[in-house]
């Protein structure tokens, strides 16, 4: 079984992690609603995708 | 060789994935549109154009090869009555998936696969002609599909 030789520093263990980092979703404006929606994605708003009604959203 | 010739395996034995796409497929004929993970509907829509290709020949053997995969009467008659005459002209590209964002549970990616068959609802937008539309509404309203029955509704 391996075992931890040395102790191991907390700036150790979060210099490591400076590396893990969070990537914003590349959000775009709905071209029929104007609500932000991801690209090549079904708006969640209006149901509309490339001009053309897909689906239709609960509320609306 | 089968090089290339891949198929996604969706963590399934042969069977159960062959079974799972045949429901698909069939659930997908009987309702023009469904919404299910965007693996399998990328799937799915090789099945889907596979046997509308076929179902366009219009022939015995051809409904029979079909009907190993739709196994529902009323829906392989409609596959070739009411869908594969509206892809006469087309040789291929009968669907269409779209994704619609993750599912809340395990952040799967959600996709609709789409019939391009005439839409049986949303006159105002697409101005599209009106003749099988009727049918096709009564026929996703039997299915149970809660979703279009109360679209059609507030129509
Ligand atoms: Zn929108």
């Amino acid at each position: 079984m391996p075992l931890p030789k040395r102790r191991h520093s907390h700036t150790r263990g979060r210099k490591r992690r400076t590396h893990w980092k969070l990537t914003a979703p590349n959000v775009m404006e709905c071209a029929h609603c104007h609500q932000p929606k991801l690209p090549h994605h079904i708006c969640p708003h209006c149901g509309y995708y490339k001009g053309i009604q897909i689906t239709t959203p609960k509320e609306a | 060789m089968r090089h290339q010739r891949k198929v996604k395996k969706l963590s399934r034995t042969s069977s159960h994935r062959q079974a799972m796409l045949n429901n698909m497929v069939t659930s997908l004929f009987a309702s023009r549109m469904i919404k299910t993970t965007e693996s399998k509907a990328k799937e799915l829509r090789r099945i889907a154009d596979r046997l509308v290709r076929t179902a366009k020949k219009d022939t015995l053997a051809a409904r029979r090869l079909v009907a190993r995969s739709v196994k529902d009467r009323a829906v392989l008659k409609k596959l070739f009555t009411e869908i594969a005459p509206q892809f006469k002209s087309k040789p291929s590209g009968f669907t269409r998936v779209v994704k619609m964002g993750y599912r809340r549970g395990d952040s799967a990616m959600m996709a609709v696969v789409e019939l391009l068959t005439e839409k049986p609802k949303i006159e105002k937008d697409a101005g599209k002609k009106k003749g099988s539309k009727k049918k096709e509404k009564e026929v996703a309203a039997a299915e149970g599909k809660s979703k279009k029955e109360k679209s059609a509704s507030a129509e």
